[in-house]
């Protein structure tokens, strides 16, 4: 069967990449949202920790002997640390300047990062071998490696975990009202530089996390990290800072936006995106799902 | 005015505080002991909020001493001042708009090894407004249901000392009523209070004795029974 012109089978694998895409989007930009809404650092190294992740992951493997389900735990860890790190050393200083600071800090350490590990790797992409699960899974309109069904449904169990921690938690009730008021928070009694390091941590955790679940369907390179971000800031553009179900919706709906462009008018396909990102903003300059900012 | 043998809850010596290169408290010393409601009184920029957020650690830059509890605070970070049992009710109410009237209230953590505040009963009879606007957002509350909101939830966390920036502003008769009522309760629970007020019939009622501000120093102090005596004075110094 036909769907405007294009076979149903092939339109559905496009928009089973496109939810897998969308997964990853989702969980990069939820992190990104976090921190900005905590930080109000716009975090250029997001792609690079995902990247990170992703390579850790691969390393691991080929030279520790660490198997995929290890290193989907340990790798988050290491980036979160690493992350905590930076912001103790780095971001802590610039505050209270202007955004603008805060993106040219992350550039540039994204740069250094991103330098470092060409240096040691190259720039040609890592095969990881074979994904950890392997198999089809027959939905009857569709044949689906097994491997990206868990990278959905883990993308997918990241990000709701998350929404519940911020949205039903006692810790989760400081992030927030520390993200509309910090000096309040701190004169409860609440280390707030802390629960900043923290948020940063949690964040770069996730695009670590992302990163390892792309690590065996994604040739990995020092240079994944750049299309990565500039994809996932157009998708935090469009959703808006104000909601976490929203950044986590416009997502998964982006991925699959850029998907059917796939199948129906390739040569767009790359630039779709952007030109949502216009649309929203001519109509909705704080984003989808954007409060007052 | 108890206690000659235990320190004071407060002990402000020569405290100087700026806004970048403003210099707004020019050396301000007073006394809290435990069980007092002190009340810093002033005209508009006078500089009774920056003194109290000067106690906290809030201005951008302190010197002078600060002694809560016998503890020197000049140099601890808010969060540890906090912690010594330290209740802040901001002038601007600062209720969280993405949490409930609820979640506002049980926001702040219960201070570890220091005896409990009021219980949520306790702070519902206190307050009955704000158990029936329990799962209302913060910011869809009344005004005077935010300003209870505000001095309710510092009530539970075991802070025995509580700073209340201009409870009583803006607010209709009984509200104020219900404010004042509640100032005297906690009063007689213990608490050791210092007000900020503009509203001088309100806080004179309330309080052990009034601080007047003028220029970020304190120019007098009177008890409430020297008021009288004082009217004019008193007048030009709260008038604009
Ligand atoms: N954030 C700030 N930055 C710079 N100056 C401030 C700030 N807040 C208050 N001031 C100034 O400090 C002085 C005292 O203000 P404040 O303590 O708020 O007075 P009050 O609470 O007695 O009305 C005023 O002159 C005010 O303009
Ligand atoms: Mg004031």
């Amino acid at each position: 069967m036909d769907i405007f012109g294009v076979p149903s089978q092939a339109l559905m694998a496009q928009l089973m990449i496109g939810l897998v895409n969308g997964s990853f989007y989702a969980v990069l930009s939820l992190g990104l949202a976090i921190i900005f809404g905590m930080l109000h650092v716009i975090n250029f190294t997001h792609g690079a920790m995902f990247m990170l992740g992703a390579l850790l992951s691969w390393a691991g493997l080929y030279y520790f002997n660490l198997n995929y389900w290890v290193m989907l735990l340990l790798a988050p860890v290491v980036v979160g640390v690493f992350g905590i790190v930076l912001e103790r050393l780095f971001l802590r200083r610039i505050y209270k300047l202007d955004y603008l600071y805060g993106l040219l800090l992350t550039l540039g350490l994204t740069l250094v990062i991103e330098g470092v590990v060409r240096s040691i790797f190259g720039v040609s992409g890592k095969p990881y071998g074979p994904a950890p699960i392997s198999g089809v899974t027959d939905l009857g309109f569709l044949i689906i490696p097994n491997y990206r069904l868990w990278v959905i449904a883990a993308s997918l169990t990241a990000c709701v975990l998350t929404w519940y921690g911020i949205e039903r938690t006692r810790l989760g009730g400081y992030l927030r009202a520390a993200t509309e008021n910090p000096k309040l928070v701190e004169t409860f009694g609440i280390n707030v530089p802390v629960l900043i390091s923290l948020t940063f941590g949690f964040g770069v955790a996730l695009a670590a996390f992302a990163g390892v679940l792309a690590a065996p369907i994604m040739q990995v390179s020092a240079l994944t990290g750049q299309t990565m971000i500039v994809i996932v800031f157009a998708v935090v553009v469009i959703g808006g800072m104000g909601s976490i179900a929203g950044t986590i919706v416009t997502g998964v709906a982006l991925g699959l936006v850029e998907a059917l462009t796939k199948v129906y008018y390739p040569p767009a396909s790359s630039m779709v995106m952007f030109l949502v990102m216009v649309l929203v903003l001519l109509v909705r300059p704080n984003g989808l799902f954007g409060g007052k900012e | 005015m108890n206690t000659t043998s235990q320190p004071p809850v407060l002990a402000v010596n020569g405290l100087e505080a700026w806004y970048g290169e403003s210099h707004i408290l020019q050396g301000v010393d007073f006394e809290v002991h435990s069980g007092e409601v002190v009340t810093l009184l002033g005209r508009n920029g006078s500089g009774r909020t920056t003194t109290l957020k000067a106690l906290l650690g809030l201005t951008d830059r302190r010197s002078g001493s600060v002694r809560l509890f016998g503890e020197e605070v000049i140099s601890l970070d808010t969060y540890r001042i906090a912690r010594l049992g330290v209740g802040y009710c901001p002038e601007e109410r600062g209720i969280f708009s993405s949490l409930s009237c609820e979640e506002n209230l049980r926001l702040p953590p219960l201070h570890r090894g220091k005896a409990p505040g009021l219980s949520m009963d306790e702070v519902y009879r206190l307050f009955p407004n704000l158990e029936e606007r329990k799962r209302s957002p913060g910011t869809a509350l009344s005004g005077g249901e935010q300003q209870m909101l505000a001095l309710a939830r510092i009530l539970r966390t075991g802070s025995r000392l509580l700073l209340l920036d201009e409870i009583s502003e803006g607010l209709a008769p009984v509200i104020v009523q219900t404010l004042g009522e509640a100032i005297k309760e906690l009063r007689q629970r213990g608490y050791t209070i210092l007000l900020v007020e503009q509203n001088f019939h309100f806080s004179s009622a309330l309080s052990d004795r009034l601080l007047f501000m003028e220029s970020g120093r304190i120019i007098e102090t009177l008890n409430p029974d020297e008021l009288d005596d004082n009217t004019d004075r008193v007048i030009r110094m709260l008038s604009v």
